[in-house]
């Protein structure tokens, strides 16, 4: 049972992601992480200043159910699952991490430089998560999907709008790994 | 009860992204600088495991466990709002280094901030549906 608690390798993940997604298709529904945050938005109130809030959102209960086993299955994973080994990146990507500060590089999950609650509590730090937030919510949005929706759902059913999508996923990562972040930290 | 199975897909799911560590904000850096096979592996060996899966499920014409003829719904074609929504997509995800589905995970697995950059998705896609139809789609 030892394999279970060190880091899964992507030859393992990837297919079981590929189970997630055929199984959601057994079930009649897709797969789909963006969404959620629409009908989040229609449960808060969202369809009383524009229409596109305004759907049933009781339809959508089931991918919110997936939302709470996700939660769940974060905590499962972290708590029991877990045997604390510090995440194997390449060492070029913890020096060029390093040139910009960041220390501890893949000892957590996150950053600290990021997630901490000293950076949090700063201005850059919470300017950070709140405008990277925003850029998610608004972007997949407006492209119809996410990694999950498109790179993986729409490439599988080869739809060429998902590549397009995942291209510009691309575009936008790329330009914030190689000219934004440096300007940052 | 009928929403069991889905509890259970997304507990699997939560345990898969946090162990690949798809999860983490370094995984997706390091993608974005070509320095790791990682994340692409993950992609693109379930992009091709499910391309086999919905070959076969039209080939075979499976049903759904409700009986009914599976149809993966297709993209609306057009190509501004792909890339413009994208590339904004993309700006994000390498900042926060947080997609959809693992801010939720992320929350689980005890990251409290994140509550802040789920709350910004929230409010992004608010504004998309605000001024939507003042955006070339």
């Amino acid at each position: 049972m030892d394999f279970l608690l060190k880091p899964w390798p992507w030859f393992v993940s990837g297919p079981l992601i590929a189970i997630v997604l055929l199984l959601l298709l057994y079930f009649g529904t897709t797969f789909g992480m963006s969404s959620n945050l629409r009908t989040l938005c229609t449960i808060s109130g969202a369809g009383k200043y524009s229409d596109f809030f305004k759907f049933d959102w009781k339809a959508q209960r089931w991918n919110l159910t997936i939302v709470l086993g996700a939660i769940l299955g974060g905590f499962i994973a972290t708590h029991f699952l877990s045997d604390g080994t510090t995440i194997k990146l390449n060492p070029e990507t913890i020096s060029d991490l390093a040139l910009m500060n960041f220390t501890q590089v893949g000892d957590t999950l996150l950053p600290n430089e990021i997630y901490g609650w000293e950076a949090v509590l700063s201005l850059k730090g919470m300017s950070i998560l709140l405008i990277g937030g925003f850029l998610v919510g608004f972007g997949s949005r407006y492209a119809g999907g996410c990694t999950s929706g498109h790179a993986i759902s729409g490439l599988s059913n080869l739809q060429l709008p998902s590549l397009i999508a995942v291209i510009g996923f691309f575009i936008g990562g790329l330009l914030m790994t190689h000219f934004i972040l440096p300007l940052l930290f | 009860m009928k929403f069991v199975k889905f509890f259970f897909v997304g507990i699997f799911f939560g345990i898969i992204l946090t162990k690949s560590e798809a999860v983490s904000w370094y995984r997706i850096y390091e993608m974005f600088k070509f320095q790791s096979f990682h994340m692409y592996g993950i992609i693109g060996s379930a992009v091709l495991m499910s391309v086999c899966g919905i070959f076969l499920i039209k080939k075979f014409k499976l049903k759904s466990i409700a009986g009914r003829a599976i149809v993966v719904p297709s993209k609306e074609k057009s190509f501004t709002r792909y890339i413009l929504g994208g590339t904004i997509f993309g700006l994000g995800w390498a900042l926060a280094g947080a997609c959809p589905g693992p801010m939720f995970i992320l929350l689980g697995a005890g990251i409290y901030p994140i509550l802040i950059v789920i709350l910004a998705a929230m409010a992004g896609t608010f504004v998309y549906g605000l001024i939507r139809h003042k955006l070339p789609h």
